[in-house]
C-alpha cells in the first residue's frame, strides 16, 4: 500500500457528519466517518439500502438537496479543495472536471434526446471551453477509451439506441470526459446482466490504472467488493462499523453486522442455506443510542448503549472495527 | 425503463405522414400564410379603393367575392386582412410560447416559493375566459397592432406556464438531470439545453391548437371593433362590416368567414395530428 500520506490524497474525508431535517428536529443520517482514497485505489462502502452510502457520496458530491439535507461537521477535501468550505459556484467546477460520478442507472442516466457524441462533450465545453467541433473529436476518443465499438459512427446516434452495458461505458465517458482525479461509482453495476457487469468493472479497473484514478465504489455486492476493491469500508446506520483491506476483511470478518453480511452472501461450495439478517435498518427516528446495529444484534449487552469507538483486529492498524465485544485486550 | 418518448422517435415523422388530416391541415395553412404574403401580388384590386357604381355587387367575373357598401373588392380585402389576421395570431401565440415556456420551466425546475407563486398568478389569469381578458386589455391599451399582439400574447402566456411547468416537474425527476449535476452543469444550461428539448413536442402541439385561438380571439376582437382601425381590411372587420347588409348582400361576410374556418380547420388538424405522432401511446 501506498505511504502517501492521507492529508495529499485525491480524496480525503474528516468527522463527516449529514443530517436529515425531519419535521422539525434534524437527525444524522452519516456519523462522523472519516477516509481517504488513493491514486489507484479503489475504497468500497459497503452496506445495505439506507445504511448511508449513497448520503455519504452525495455529501461528497456537495449535491445534497438544500432545504432538508446538511453537512452538519466534518471536512471533504477533493484534489485539495475543502468542497464544504467551498462555495457553490467553486463546488459547480469541481464537479465533472475533478471529481466524477456515475450511477446505477445507466438507461436513465442519458438524455433521451440528444445524440452520445454531444452529451459525451458537453463536460469539455462546460468546463475546458472546447467548440463544438473539439468536443466532438475528443467525445470519439472517450467513446474507444470505453471500448464502444465503432465510435465514430456512433456519435450521432442517441441513447435509445444503445444497450445497458453500452450505456453504462457511455457514462463512465462522461464521467471522465475531463480527466478527473476522483471517480464515485454508486452500484454501478447492479442493473447490468452478469457478464456484462464483468466487462464494465474489468473497464473501470483498466481505466483507473491508466489515469491513476482514486475510486470510491458503493455497492451491497460482496462479490464486487472482492474482485476489485483494495480496502473495504462497511457502513451500519450510518456509522463506519468496519473498515479494513480487503484481504483481511474476507480473511477476518469481525464486526457482528459484517459476519452476518457474509453469511447472506450466495456461495458456490457447501450447501448452507443463505443466513437471512433478521429485521430492517430502524428509520432515522427510531435509531437506538449508541451502537445503531444493537435492534438486530446476536451478541449484543448491556455496553451497547454507548458507541464503542474504532479498535483494530488482530493487532493489524490497517483493520478497525467497532463492537465492545470485539475490543481486543 | 423504455418509456422516454424518445424511444419512439424513429417512427414520429413516418406516423405523422400516414395520418391524412395532418398532411391535409399542413397543406390548408400553407396555402393560407402563401395566399397572405403574396397578397400585393395575387389580389386583383387595391383592398381600399371605393368606387360607387359597383356598391355591392354580387360575385361575378371581375369580383369574384362580390363588393361591400363602399364598392370595395371583397377578394381583395380578404387576402390582404389575412396578413393582418395571421401575423397577429402568429407573432402573439410565438412571445406567449417563449414567455409562458420560460417562466413555466424555471418555476417547475426550482419549486418553491418561486413556483407557488406563479401558479397562483397562472390560476388568477385562466379564471378569466381568453376572450374576456384580451378584450379587457385592447380596452386599456388601446386598439392598435402592437397593442393587440400584447393582449393575445398574455391570453396564451398561462396555459404555456402551465404546460411547461407540469412536464419539468416529471423531467426534474429523471436521472439524466441528476447526472448533469454531477458533471457541473448550471442550472440554466441544465434546464434550457437538457429539459427544455425533451417537452418542446408537447409545447409545439399546443402551440399549433394556440395560434388557431389567438386567430379567432383576433376575429371576434375586429369583430366588435377592437381590432386595428379601418379602413385596413381584417378578417373579423370584414364580417362586421358585412353585417350590416347580411340579408342582401350575404358574400361580405360569407367569405372572410370562410376564410377563418379554413385557418381553424387547418391548424386544428396540425395539432391533432402532431399530438398523435408524439404520443407514444398511439403507436399502431
Amino acid at each position: 500500500m501506498s505511504t502517501e500520506p492521507a492529508a495529499t490524497a485525491p480524496l480525503s474525508v474528516e468527522g463527516l457528519t449529514t443530517s436529515i431535517l425531519v419535521g422539525t428536529t434534524w437527525y444524522d443520517a452519516v456519523r462522523d466517518i472519516s477516509f481517504h482514497v488513493r491514486p489507484k485505489e479503489t475504497l468500497a462502502l459497503v452496506g445495505e439500502s439506507g445504511c448511508g452510502k449513497s448520503l455519504t457520496a452525495l455529501s461528497v458530491m456537495g449535491l445534497l438537496p438544500p432545504a432538508a439535507v446538511r453537512v452538519t461537521s466534518g471536512r471533504i477535501v477533493v484534489d485539495g479543495v475543502d468542497m464544504t468550505a467551498a462555495d457553490e459556484p467553486t463546488r459547480e467546477a469541481m464537479r465533472g472536471d475533478r471529481i466524477g460520478m456515475i450511477f446505477q442507472e445507466p438507461m436513465t442516466s442519458l438524455n433521451p434526446v440528444l445524440p452520445i457524441g454531444f452529451q459525451v462533450g458537453e463536460a469539455l465545453m462546460r468546463h475546458r471551453g472546447f467548440t463544438r467541433r473539439q468536443a466532438r473529436e475528443r467525445a470519439r476518443e472517450l467513446l474507444e477509451l470505453v471500448r464502444v465499438p465503432a465510435a465514430a459512427e456512433r456519435l450521432d446516434a442517441y441513447p435509445h439506441q444503445f444497450s445497458g452495458g453500452m450505456r453504462q461505458r457511455v457514462m463512465i465517458a462522461l464521467a471522465l470526459a475531463c480527466g478527473p482525479r476522483v471517480l464515485i461509482a454508486d452500484e454501478p453495476t447492479t442493473a447490468l446482466d452478469v457478464t456484462i457487469q464483468a466487462q464494465v468493472l474489468a473497464l473501470m479497473a483498466d481505466l483507473q490504472e491508466k489515469e491513476g484514478l482514486a475510486l470510491l465504489l458503493i455497492t451491497h455486492n460482496l462479490g464486487v467488493v472482492a474482485s476489485v476493491a483494495d480496502r473495504v469500508m462497511v457502513m451500519y446506520g450510518g456509522d463506519v462499523v468496519e473498515s479494513g483491506p480487503v484481504h483481511a476483511f474476507f480473511a477476518r470478518p469481525t464486526h457482528p453486522y459484517s459476519e452476518a453480511l457474509l453469511a447472506a452472501m450466495p456461495r458456490i461450495e457447501g450447501d448452507l442455506p443463505l443466513q437471512p439478517i433478521p429485521g430492517q435498518v430502524p428509520s432515522l427516528t427510531e435509531m437506538p443510542v449508541g451502537c445503531r446495529f444493537q435492534t438486530r444484534c446476536p451478541i449484543r449487552d448491556e455496553r451497547c448503549a454507548v458507541l464503542p469507538p474504532m479498535t483494530t483486529v488482530a493487532g493489524d492498524p490497517d483493520h478497525r472495527v467497532r463492537c465492545w465485544a470485539r475490543v481486543e485486550a | 425503463m423504455s418509456t422516454s418518448a424518445a424511444e419512439f422517435r424513429p417512427s414520429v415523422l413516418k406516423r405523422a405522414l400516414r395520418s391524412g388530416g395532418l398532411l391535409f391541415g399542413i397543406a390548408l395553412v400553407v396555402v393560407m400564410i402563401v395566399a397572405a404574403i403574396a397578397a400585393p401580388w395575387l389580389a386583383p384590386h387595391d383592398p381600399n379603393a371605393q368606387d360607387v357604381l359597383l356598391v355591392l355587387t354580387p360575385p361575378d367575373a371581375a369580383h369574384l367575392f362580390g363588393t361591400d357598401a363602399f364598392g370595395r373588392d371583397v377578394l381583395s380585402r380578404v387576402l390582404w386582412g389575412a396578413r393582418i389576421s395571421l401575423y397577429v395570431g402568429f407573432v402573439s401565440t410565438l412571445a406567449g410560447v417563449i414567455i409562458g415556456t420560460a417562466i413555466g420551466v424555471v418555476a417547475g425546475y426550482y419549486g418553491g416559493i418561486v413556483d407557488r407563486l406563479v401558479v397562483a398568478a397562472t390560476d388568477v389569469l385562466l379564471s378569466f375566459p381568453q376572450l374576456i381578458m384580451g378584450l379587457l386589455l385592447v380596452a386599456v391599451l388601446g386598439a392598435s397592432l402592437g397593442n393587440l399582439i400584447i393582449a393575445i400574447a398574455v391570453t396564451a402566456i398561462p396555459a404555456f406556464v402551465r404546460l411547461a411547468r407540469g412536464s419539468t416537474l416529471t423531467m426534474r425527476e429523471r436521472d439524466f438531470v441528476d447526472a448533469c449535476r454531477t458533471l457541473g452543469f448550471s442550472d440554466l444550461r441544465i434546464m434550457f439545453l437538457h429539459v427544455l428539448p425533451n417537452i418542446l413536442d408537447e409545447i409545439v402541439v399546443m402551440a399549433s391548437l394556440w395560434l388557431a385561438s389567438a386567430i379567432r380571439t383576433e376575429a371576434t376582437l375586429a369583430f366588435i371593433g377592437l381590432s386595428v382601425p379601418p379602413p385596413t381590411a381584417t378578417w373579423g372587420g370584414i364580417v362586421r362590416e358585412g353585417f350590416d347588409n347580411l340579408l342582401d348582400a350575404p358574400w361580405m361576410s360569407i367569405f372572410p368567414s370562410l376564410a377563418i374556418l379554413a385557418v381553424m380547420i387547418g391548424l386544428n388538424l396540425v395539432g391533432d395530428g402532431l399530438r398523435d405522432a408524439t404520443d407514444p401511446k398511439g403507436a399502431p
